[in-house]
């Protein structure tokens, strides 16, 4: 953090986070649930909120907010309700959003953070998670004075995931939104964008003296596009009110735009209504009952989450705790480390924790040079496998491999076929290794005569010429061995 | 319960419902006369009465999650009192 | 032979025979319609091109002998059903220009059955109002006296029935909206179970209580168009997954040993001398019929108007947020801004009434109010339902006045909303509650005005209706009177 705020005050941090559900058709019509299509081409007399059309619920809206509450640990309510929330807007077509509200789906979850503040495993309580319906788009530049509605985005299922205020710093919740996003990638219910918008947070913010337990006035930040901003923004925000705090001002409750460009937020208070949403139960759909064997069939389809993972990885593998816990963080990772570790272990030269180490530091680190995620590496997990077998076999060398690593990563292709054609492989070749230890030694009488007077020093020396004259391509475990013999024959 | 003029102008600023002054005095007139016969609701004691959002319990329906609506842009865009390129067009949204 | 009488059953039967036409039929109706309707305003839309397609279609199955139920018979739908490509108006200016570009599940299975769509009937502005004097397009007459309403909100369609300008009709009923127009003109209407009938394509007014229905000469022709439409849509997901019982067999059944139920509280004070004198005849009538009449309390019924009235503005108040001047219907000119066009596109848009309700609706939800009106409402709600579920489990029917009164005159109530609301009195309990019910035409008073009595049914029990109300009708004659 780059400002910590003065250790007299805490800031409480509660986060709303909104994820689009993965479904192929909306949530209450059979239009394409599909992002970047031509506008309007994606919308019909129920998601335009026609006269007189009628929502029905997609059944895989409720499986996939059933699959997240039972990841986060949440109590599913097996009687659920949709409400209306009232409130004009252009890109609003009914003049409400369907959305659970009183009677949420899932209640009382929580998720396990490593906090970097307090370098602990900590406890971050989830209130709700509840179904809801997406709003259109409003555009608004560079349009002469008007402003142009597009409904595609209209009816996309969200999940509205609101957190407890159980965050005490930016860091913590950066932590609980990487954890809470690899959850929803690895359910496949969410992909997790956030510059697209599919993965959307809100923060609320406050902050308090330390010691003391009741809450400060809150703020909620809006317009966070990215983990980074979400962070950035709460710094902003605790300082702003220990600011205010310090100068005997008020916090005003309100909503606040963030800037990612200025880095600063500013009020919207004013701009916006004040808001009476008028909630009440929608009367078009009756209440959601859901059966324990629903939830249970549901439960049967949900995939290995992080958690389970990590510590699967920790005794399969025998990975250190840190080795899994990166290598889980998403399931496209695991999958590719699991992929690579298999393909060694096919061609006979097992050895999971070196391709630990080769995905999480050589692939891991090449990728964040390039700022891809693992879905774009352009190495395949076969390739990568192939090339710590030849490892393991001898074939390369550490130094060796990691040419060979760049060429793949940079131009792709077979790692034998690479090693072939530019010579690269390890000479392990007896009779040619002991030819060049014969010229080495030829050329070196003095030594081979103070080798076999006892000063068995320069034996690292002429391990060192032979290497030379090889080029580096003879297998050192050889020489060692070969040079020792060679020279005994001369004694 | 008697609701006054300014109560009337709020409740028209929510439904989006222009008033003119000479219209406010008879709205809160009758909207009086309306809650007043409501309040006879007041009468009857309901502590404990589960409320009634539904004509008739039924279970929610649930659709199979298929795309089944083709593009029905032109014919809905055809309805609407102002278009361009494709979009809804309205007045300037000031943020 | 009297065309404009014509049963629905009869017509068919002329049409199969040959011995008729349906395009022959349709201009019948059609020449009736413009001779009759400048003066009746029963018809916001005639699609005489389109009727007549339908009608050459009709025929064309006939001749091949392959004609479903309603194939080829001229029928009229209230104003609020969307039919692609027909306009469709709500009978408000808002909507004065729109023309669907899709089909409501009513008038999609009653044209898959081969009906012929004569065109859109007048009704109050949204469904809200019981006199017909809401709609944008002017009231509709009632044919028995064209000084007075034909009774609201369906009243185009009442209208259209009750002169012969049509062979039946449909309409919609949120508080009453087919039973009392039905009783105000002389005709019989069906409300069925809520759910019975998809809403899907239904303008929606109040969508807890709105409910489609048929308004016909006869309890037969009822039974004939409710078997048509009712049946589960999975576009509606509030319409019930129940099978659909033959409603014809049930006009065969007999009322011996029936137990009607008769509700002290709708026989209190209000209630006209007239419509009380003819409704006991009524009930003298099933008596001797065979049924027992068994007189019953229904002590909440005082709260049903109160109740309703959150309710259904509640409803309606989110239910028309849509009507923005945005994708569809009226936009002011030149607004300055984006508030500027909410706010006079909905004021110029709507008219006095259904701007009234929008506002005790905003009201009645807002915060601080919410639990006081809203709550509370659909807590008596259930009150109300619960006295209706216990009067029924000693009862098959509930018999009591459609309306207090008959048609009043045109402009008589318009200044007091309140004295309004009050003549859905007697029909808005059994929306609350769900249940179905049908007015049957019982008598008439002393201005030659026709009276109608009610008869509720248990949950998807419009069987027992029908059977008691096609009973009812063949001892009596009031059904068969016609004003013209």
């Amino acid at each position: 953090m780059k400002h910590p705020p003065p250790s007299r005050y805490e800031s409480v941090i509660g986060l709303e986070v909104h994820a689009q559900m993965r479904t192929r058709s909306k949530i209450f019509c059979g239009c394409p649930n599909q992002f970047g299509a031509v506008a309007n081409s994606q919308i019909c007399p129920v998601c335009a909120a026609f006269p007189g059309v009628l929502p029905v619920l997609n059944r895989e809206a409720v499986n996939m907010a059933i699959k997240t509450g039972l990841a986060i640990h949440g109590q599913l309510r097996l009687f659920s309700e949709f409400s209306r929330k009232n409130y004009f807007y252009p890109d609003l077509p009914a003049g409400y959003q369907i959305s659970q509200y009183e009677l949420p789906i899932v209640e009382q979850g929580h998720l396990m953070i490593d906090s970097p503040t307090d370098k602990t495993s900590k406890r971050i309580g989830i209130t709700r998670i509840h179904m809801e319906v997406d709003a259109g788009k409003s555009l608004h530049e560079g349009i002469l004075g008007a402003s142009w509605v597009d409904l595609n985005r209209t009816g996309t299922p969200l999940m509205e995931i609101v957190s407890e205020p159980d965050l005490r710093s930016s860091a913590e919740a950066g932590e609980y939104l990487k954890k809470l996003r690899a959850i929803v990638r690895y359910l496949e219910v969410c992909d997790g964008n956030m510059e697209e918008g599919s993965f959307r947070c809100d923060a609320n913010v406050s902050v308090r003296l330390r010691g003391t337990t009741t809450l400060g006035t809150r703020c909620e930040l809006k317009n966070l596009n990215s983990i980074r901003n979400v962070m950035r923004a709460i710094d902003y925000e605790v300082e702003r009110q220990i600011e205010l705090v310090e100068h005997g001002e008020q916090v005003v409750q309100e909503s606040r735009l963030w800037n990612a460009d200025l880095n600063s937020s500013r009020s919207m208070r004013g701009k916006e209504d004040a808001h009476d949403y008028r909630y009440f139960p929608e009367p078009d759909l009756p209440p959601l009952r859901i059966t324990p064997e629903r939830i249970e069939a549901v439960a049967q389809t949900m995939p290995e989450l992080p958690e389970a993972k990590s510590v699967r990885f920790q005794t399969q593998y025998q990975l250190s705790a840190y080795d899994a816990g990166v290598l889980t963080s998403s399931r496209e990772l695991a999958d590719y480390f699991e992929a690579v570790a298999q393909h060694t272990a096919d061609l006979g030269h097992p050895n999971p924790k070196a391709a630990a180490n080769w995905v999480t530091v050589e692939l891991c680190g090449r990728l964040n040079r390039d700022n891809r995620e693992i879905q774009h590496t352009p190495i395949p997990a076969h390739r990568l496998g192939q090339l710590l077998a030849m490892i393991q076999r001898g074939t390369l060398s550490g130094k060796m491999a990691k040419e060979i690593f760049e060429i793949l990563f940079t131009d792709g292709g077979d790692p034998e076929q690479i090693v072939r054609q530019q010579g690269l492989q390890q000479v392990t070749d007896q009779d040619a290794i002991v030819q060049v230890i014969e010229q080495v030694l030829d050329a070196h009488p003095e030594d081979v005569g103070l080798y076999l007077a006892g000063k068995t020093k320069v034996f690292g020396f002429l391990v060192g010429q032979i290497m030379k004259a090889s080029q580096g391509k003879a297998n050192p475990a050889l020489v060692n061995q070969l040079l020792q013999s060679q020279l005994l024959k001369r004694g | 319960m008697s609701i006054d003029t300014r109560t009337v102008q709020n409740v028209a600023r929510l439904a989006r419902l222009q008033l003119s002054p000479e219209e406010l005095d008879p709205c809160a007139e009758q909207l009086s006369r309306i809650l007043t016969l409501m309040e006879t609701l007041n009468g009857l004691p309901t502590e404990g009465v589960e409320p009634m959002s539904h004509a008739v319990d039924i279970r929610l329906p649930e659709r199979e999650d298929q795309v089944c609506n083709g593009d029905q842009r032109e014919a809905l865009l055809a309805c609407a009192p102002d278009t361009e390129q494709y979009h809804f067009r309205v007045p300037k949204i000031i943020e | 032979m009297e065309l404009s009488r014509l049963s629905l059953a009869h017509a068919a039967d002329l049409l199969r025979k040959r011995s008729l036409s349906s395009v022959e039929l349709t201009r019948f109706f059609l020449t009736r319609i413009e001779q009759k309707n400048p003066e009746l305003n029963a018809y916001i839309t005639v699609d005489e091109e389109g009727a007549l397609a339908a009608a050459q279609a009709a025929d064309a199955r006939l001749a091949r002998g392959d004609g479903t139920p309603l194939t080829g018979l001229p029928l009229a739908v209230k104003d609020l059903f969307c039919t692609h490509g027909l306009r469709t108006t709500c009978a408000s200016k808002m909507l004065h220009t729109f023309c669907p570009p899709y089909e409501s599940t009513v008038t999609r299975r009653l044209k898959e059955a081969g009906a012929v769509l004569l065109g859109k009937t007048n009704m109050d502005e949204f469904a809200m109002g019981s006199s017909n004097e809401t709609s944008f397009f002017g009231p509709a007459r009632n044919p028995w006296n064209p000084a007075r309403t034909p009774g609201g909100s369906s009243g185009g369609s009442a209208v259209a029935v009750a002169a012969g300008l049509c062979l039946a009709a449909i309409g919609t009923d949120t508080g009453g909206s087919i039973r009392q127009p039905a009783a105000m003109t002389g005709i019989t209407g069906l409300k069925p179970t809520y759910g019975r009938i998809s809403r899907f394509g239904m303008i929606a007014f109040a969508s807890s209580l709105d409910q489609a229905g048929p308004m016909t000469r006869s309890v037969a022709d009822a039974a004939l168009l409710l078997q048509s439409m009712a049946g589960h849509d999975p576009l509606d997901s509030t319409s019930i997954d129940a099978v659909v019982p033959s409603y014809a067999e049930a006009l065969t059944a007999h009322v011996q040993g029936l137990r009607i139920g008769i509700p002290a509280e709708y026989f209190a004070e209000g209630l006209t001398d007239a419509v009380r004198d003819a409704v006991e005849r009524a009930i003298t009538t099933f008596r001797a019929l065979g049924a027992q009449c068994i007189p019953l309390s229904l002590p909440s019924t005082p709260y049903a108007i109160p109740t309703y009235y959150v309710i259904a503005p509640a409803e309606a108040s989110s239910n028309l947020a849509r009507y923005d001047g945005v994708r569809f219907g009226y936009r002011c000119e030149n607004p300055k801004d984006l508030q500027d066009m909410y706010a006079r596109s909905r004021a110029e848009g709507f008219g006095a009434e259904v701007k009234r309700r929008i506002m005790l609706g905003t009201y009645v939800l807002s915060s601080g109010y919410y639990d006081a009106y809203y709550r509370k409402a659909q807590k008596v709600r259930r009150l109300i339902a619960d006295d209706f579920q216990t009067a029924l489990a000693q009862v098959d029917l509930l018999l009591t006045p459609t309306t207090p009164e008959t048609a009043f005159l045109i402009g008589e109530k318009n200044n007091d909303p309140v004295r309004m609301y009050l003549s859905d009195i007697f029909t808005i309990n059994v929306n609350l509650a769900g249940l179905p019910a049908i007015s049957l035409p019982c008598g008439f008073d002393a201005n030659s005005l026709p009276i109608g009595l009610q008869l509720i049914g248990r949950p998807l029990q419009e069987s027992t209706l029908l059977t008691a109300g096609q009973a009812f009708q063949q001892a009596t004659d009031w059904h068969l009177r016609s004003p013209v």
